[in-house]
């Protein structure tokens, strides 16, 4: 069976994912490096009778995806730094809601306008606590076209399996690198469908109200089930209620259905890491240099593993905490000044013996920088 | 049906104070969906935040309670993800004319069929009485405590303005044709700007020295007009009241089914 | 009250609703309407009231409905 090669842009890889995952809206903003995603969409949506928009900014970009999620859509946004910013409140407003999303960040050098056109990953943390109060999310990143397309599916997936927005972080250098690309046929990766409330008409509907197995069926607005929908906190029934002990359960259950289950989201890509003695732990563009490296080094025989990570948020605590158990070094390979660095020291018993590998100044990190930092642990000088 | 089939009784009483206008504009909303005869499952009410934003948690339809100043873009993205709904969109005056202005012209602009409804006190009435981009010269609120030197819109003016396809103003006062004129705009194909001039007794009021309730409604009667009308060349200051523009021009959900078609036929 | 009077609609007020502001007090043509002793609006003349309704499309409240 013939096999789809395509020679596309991560942005583009990024953009058949969706497709594949079932997109069926975008709204977005112009804005470097990730403009290319939605002027793709704005042709290939409208063709499989998708809605395309282009919005006034990325505020009412973000609002209107989860305006168009709650008609029981599948929906998903674009920017880069700039406009991640812009979104955070309504992102937050997904959160609370729980309203399916996919949000898509090619970082780009911050802060404020910054490098438009140069490579970073400053916004990790961004990702992470980017909207105000406490709360959960999910945010994945990928290093190569054939794996953005899977981690875009996978974005969906998981927005739908635990009703939530997901962020996936790319960057310029993935988002632009136009690399080989074979495209799965239909069935070959599994979608998640959007979970449909089975509540007949005329029976009340708890919109909040989760299943035995932590589900939460959705009615989409405009069908049967007339209900409330509010950022505000609520009870099982969406309506606004402040009492402390709703307010209480509601928190748990917003944290504790992704922060619960952080084995079932965890994505990550592993190269000769059961018997490195010196682990690298990377991800998104700067993955691609350090598995050079390791691949490169291991021909040598020098026992280096790379752990990818795939999942940033929730973090694979766990999961690193076990892998680095066994390496006698740790490097973090990152284009920023350690937002996972810092994560990384707090899962392992000696956070001082966790080296940094980085750029920040917008060029894209390079072997010579990982290898540095190598020479470094081995006590050799630069 | 009758009012009581629209609303969610058991909210009832309302948050709203004694003598607020907008349990009157809500109470014209009902009656003119009713009077529509519209299913109440095709109906969504998308709102922001505010006294007005809390309108919708009384309604028995599809209710989405969004962010300050952010209802129209949330509204746009059901509408058009879902045109077959009826998408109403009430806002406060800051709701609509300054954090959500960049979202008001657009949305105007773009001439999408959505009804929203400016229930304008001329306050920020919910954070308990500042000034907004409709309050009067030499008002006073909480910000302006020695008399605003705001200038503030005309929404008639800035939504005609933005493109907007249908533009009118009315008050509480007027219950009678607000009901009227919210059937018109509901029924309009495009987007349609209905202003309701609606008393906050409680904020404006009372820090602007207006004894009453029905004072301020009264007010409504003696400082408005109908459009064109005589006692306007009289008295320029009077505010003029009615349906300014009522045009059928390209809604933005047809508009974009022909994208659809388009792009299917260039395969 | 006579055979006219019984079957005529007249606003119906439910007094948890009423927050006593007064407007339908003020604009009833027929002046049937007041404020009791615990600033609710009540129907104190029945046989005043002409069934217009302007108290029902008035009340800020939703609670007048005529019955």
């Amino acid at each position: 069976m013939k096999k789809d090669v395509v020679f596309v842009q991560g942005n583009e890889a990024c953009v058949r994912g969706a497709l594949y995952a079932g997109l069926d809206f975008f709204a977005g903003y112009p804005i470097t490096p990730s403009t290319e995603i939605a002027e793709l969409l704005s042709r290939r949506l409208p063709a499989k009778r998708g809605k395309f928009i282009q919005m006034e900014d990325e505020i009412s970009s973000m609002c209107a995806i989860v305006g168009a999620s709650l008609t029981g859509k599948k929906v998903m946004t674009a920017t880069s730094g700039p406009g991640f910013s812009l979104k955070q409140e309504a992102l937050g407003f997904a959160v609370m809601t729980e309203t399916p999303c996919v949000i898509v960040d090619v970082q780009r050098g911050g802060p404020s306008t910054g490098l438009p056109t140069s490579v970073s990953q400053g916004d990790v943390m961004q990702a992470r606590w980017g909207t105000h109060g406490d709360h959960a999310v999910i945010a994945l990143t990928a290093s190569n076209s054939q794996d953005v397309f899977a981690i875009t599916v996978e974005a969906f997936n998981l927005a739908e399996t635990f009703r939530t927005p997901v962020i996936l972080l790319l960057d310029e250098v993935v988002g632009h690198t136009r690399e080989r690309l074979v495209e799965p046929k239909a069935g070959e990766i599994d979608v998640v469908e959007r979970l449909k409330t089975s509540v007949p008409e005329g029976t009340d509907y708890h919109p909040y109200l989760p299943r035995e197995d932590g589900r939460l069926p959705m009615s989409d607005f405009g069908g049967v089930h007339r209900h409330h929908v509010t950022g505000l906190a609520h009870d099982m029934w969406g309506f606004p209620s402040n009492k402390p002990d709703v307010v209480y359960g509601l928190m748990h259950h917003l944290i504790d259905k992704i922060e619960g289950h952080v084995n079932e989201i965890t994505r990550v890509k592993e190269f000769f890491v059961d018997d490195a003695e010196c682990l690298l732990i990377s991800y998104g563009s700067a993955a691609r240099t350090t598995r050079h490296v390791v691949e490169n080094r291991r021909a040598r025989g020098e026992k280096l593993g790379l752990l990818e990570l795939q999942t940033l948020w929730p973090f694979p605590a766990d999961l690193v905490r076990e892998r680095c158990a066994s390496a006698n070094h740790i490097i973090v390979v990152e284009m920023n000044m350690g937002q996972i660095l810092g994560e990384v020291k707090k899962v392992v018993k000696n956070p001082d013996g966790v080296f940094l590998a980085n750029r920040i100044d917008g060029g894209f990190i390079t072997p010579a920088d990982v290898l540095n930092i190598i020479r470094i642990t081995q006590g050799k000088g630069v | 049906m009758a009012v009581k089939d629209y609303i969610r009784k058991r909210f009832f009483p309302h948050i709203w104070c004694p003598g607020c206008g907008h349990g009157t504009v809500m109470n014209a909303m009902i009656r003119a969906i009713e009077n529509l005869g519209l299913e109440k499952n095709i109906i969504a009410v998308v709102s922001g935040i505010g006294c007005s934003a809390r309108i919708n948690g009384y309604l028995d339809f599809h209710t989405l309670h969004t962010l300050h100043g952010r209802a129209l873009a949330f509204a746009t993205g059901v509408k058009l993800s879902r045109p077959e709904l009826t998408v109403v969109v009430p806002m406060g005056d800051g709701d609509a004319c300054a954090i959500g202005g960049n979202h008001f012209i657009h949305a105007a602009r773009r001439n999408i069929d959505i009804t929203a409804i400016i229930m304008n006190n001329s306050i920020y009435g919910m954070t308990g009485g500042q000034y907004s981009p409709l309050t009067g010269y030499d008002d006073f609120a909480t910000t302006a405590p020695f008399g605003n030197i705001d200038p503030s819109f005309d929404v008639v003016k800035l939504a005609t303005g933005a493109g907007a396809s249908f533009v009118a103003r009315t008050t509480t006062y007027h219950v009678t044709s607000t009901i009227k004129i919210l059937e018109k705009a509901i029924t309009h194909k495009g987007f349609s700007v209905v202003e309701i001039l609606s008393q906050c007794p409680t904020q404006f009021g009372r820090r602007n020295k207006i004894p009453s309730v029905v004072d301020m409604l009264n007010s409504y009667k003696t400082d408005t007009t109908p459009i064109g009308s005589k006692e306007k060349e009289k008295n320029p200051d009077l505010m003029e009241r009615g349906i300014f523009i009522q045009e059928d021009r390209p809604e933005y959900c047809t508009e974009y089914d022909k994208v659809i078609e388009r792009a299917s036929k260039g395969r | 009250m006579d055979k006219e009077t019984t079957n005529k609609k007249v606003p119906d007020i439910k007094r948890d609703w009423c927050k006593g502001c007064g407007i339908c007090v003020e604009f009833c043509p027929q002046d049937a309407l007041s404020m009791d002793g615990m600033e609710k609006a009540i129907l104190e003349y029945p046989e005043k009231c002409n069934s217009c309704g302007i108290c029902e499309l008035r009340c800020p409240d939703l609670a007048i409905e005529l019955k």
